[in-house]
């Protein structure tokens, strides 16, 4: 080639790949694209050897011009010797007649890095090349990327807010009958031992009808405290009805500690409960059946028995706790059909205290 | 209607308007809520419907409301990833403004589900072009008026925006590039992350 036309092609490769070398015969550069000559503005490339400047990463064993020869057309992987070390894509072409090779480069994946690292701009990149629009693409999905990892984080924090919220009492704070249903289940299905205390508040009624429905909230806040304070953190407590509660002893199945912690929730709730200028006077009634009583356990069976232990607390004259055993079933059963007059029948109470509600 | 777009209108009335303003403006829409999700799909009349409330309340005509929009859209720190997005259209204002043919398809490589009205420029002389904005919800071309204005701005150039009457169900945009490097613009570095 002549000099004229060495400058000729110079100057198209210039436009069309910027980033591209001309090595001689002997491996030495002999013309830089601008673009390339950005990265390295103090390094004149024009008479070092194209091995001195760049590292070739695959293939690896290539370190003299024949070799780089031989890998005409095939992709090299390769980078700066010195920092930034900034990695390169590459192709390279020989000239005709063994003299020397055109090599274009590339940043393939580590373009954002290196514009940023070379402070590059729209017109350092070829008018055909895609990195612009690559460029825009990586920017353009990632805010939209960020607005949608915001939105999962409010979505997430709102499930976690509806599923606490699914399970718990709003009044109280204390469970739910959907939360009790499933710690049930699953202390059932674990084959754990527990207890399970049904608890109906005595006189909660008058206080929601003579002192109304604030004071009537205020104290089923209260007695939700106090159960709380009454048991471990392991147990379950839960508000299943208007003034019914229910508490799971997770392990504890000690009927002296059962009826230890029954009677001083009793006596914690029969404390009188000054609300403004009244005063609140309550009690409450538990009955208690053990998992352990039962060859195959039930849900359904242990919720029935302790609420017949209930009864038969209320029956005997509230304000007692008392566990459940099988006499309890013929005998809770008749006192349903015909109560005497003289006792209370809990179901028409607990059904008027609901209504109330 | 595009989470996007709500989310934009909500995000411009709160930073121009105030807090208290756009909370009245939702108040009247009777939505029943007062926060987008930028990401979330909306009725098709809800920006109509926000729209209205504010140009209601704050006594401004849409179309004014509108412009500023886009005006926000690219001169507002808080929208600075859009500005730069409109800034890979191209190296100078006149590549921008041919760029704009390829804005809806840019627009869907990003979001898919993001549409915006076509766009077709044409250059009836060196310095003068119309663009031609048409899509099944108007009001865009005045937004695109904002835009435009704010992104010669942007770019350092004189530009005179016109919106001419409707032909053929195109809301039209007449501009006149006066003078090309009129003053410093802003730069771009192709580097920098909008945060």
């Amino acid at each position: 080639m002549t000099v004229t036309q060495q400058e000729d092609m110079a100057k198209v490769l210039d436009a069309f790949c910027p980033m591209h070398l001309q090595l001689d015969a002997t491996g030495h550069i002999c013309h830089v694209g601008p673009t390339l000559q950005k990265l390295r503005p103090e390094t004149p490339f024009v008479g070092l050897r194209f091995m001195e400047v760049f590292e070739l990463r695959r293939p690896r064993s290539v370190s003299s011009m024949d070799e780089l020869l031989k890998s005409a057309f095939v992709k090299l992987h390769m980078r700066f010797r010195d920092g930034p070390q900034t990695a390169l894509n590459g192709v390279l072409a020989p000239l005709p007649e063994g003299q020397g090779a055109v090599v274009n480069l590339s940043f393939g994946i580590s373009l954002v890095d290196a514009v940023r690292d070379y402070a590059l701009t729209g017109t350092d990149f070829a008018a055909t090349d895609l990195a612009i629009e690559m460029l825009y693409l990586v920017e353009a999905k990632s805010a939209a990327m960020e607005a949608s990892r915001k939105l999962n984080m409010r979505l997430q924090g709102a499930m976690i807010a509806a599923e606490e919220q699914a399970y718990t009492d709003t009044l109280t704070g204390l469970k739910n009958r959907r939360a009790l249903d499933h710690v049930l289940q699953r202390l059932i299905t674990t084959n754990s031992d527990f207890a399970l205390m049904n608890i109906d508040l005595d006189y909660f009624k008058a206080v929601n009808d003579t002192l109304g429905h604030a004071a009537g909230d205020y104290v089923l806040q209260k007695v939700a405290r106090i159960m709380v304070e009454e048991t471990r953190s392991e147990d379950t407590v839960a508000r299943v009805g208007g003034d019914e509660f229910v508490i799971i002893f997770d392990g504890l199945t000690d009927r002296k500690k059962l009826a230890a912690v029954a009677q001083r929730i009793i006596a914690k709730l029969e404390q009188p409960m000054p609300f403004g200028e009244q005063i609140c006077n309550i009690s409450a009634s538990c009955g208690t059946a053990l998992s352990e009583s039962y060859e195959t356990l039930d849900a359904a069976q242990i919720q029935a028995d302790a609420d017949l232990a209930l009864y038969a607390s209320k029956n005997a004259g509230r304000a007692r706790h008392s566990f459940f055993t099988p006499k309890m079933r013929p005998a809770s059963k008749s006192s349903f059909t015909s109560p005497p007059p003289q006792m209370i029948n809990p179901a028409a109470d607990r059904l008027v205290e609901r209504r109330s509600r | 209607m595009h989470g996007l777009i709500n989310r934009t209108i909500q995000c411009f009335a709160q930073d121009t308007y105030g807090e208290a303003a756009w909370l009245n403006a939702m108040e009247v829409t009777g939505l029943g809520f007062a926060e987008f999700e930028a990401m979330l799909s909306y009725d098709e009349e809800t920006p109509q419907l926000v729209l209205s409330a504010l140009s209601g309340l704050l006594d401004v005509p849409q179309d004014t409301i509108l412009e500023d929009i886009g005006t926000y859209l690219v001169s507002h720190e808080n929208s600075e990833a859009v500005r730069r997005l409109l800034r890979f259209g191209g190296v100078n204002f006149l590549e921008f403004l041919h760029s704009l043919d390829d804005l809806p398809d840019r627009t869907r490589l990003a979001v898919a589900d993001l549409k915006l009205p076509k766009l077709e420029l044409r250059e009836h002389a060196i310095d003068r072009f119309s663009l031609s904005v048409t899509g099944a919800v108007s009001g865009f071309a005045a937004v695109l008026v904002g835009v435009l204005r704010a992104m010669a701005d942007d770019y350092g150039v004189l530009v005179f925006l016109e919106r001419l009457p409707n032909r053929g169900g195109a809301e039209i945009i007449e501009i006149q590039v006066i003078e090309t490097a009129f003053a410093a613009g802003r730069g771009f570095d192709l580097g920098a992350r909008a945060g």
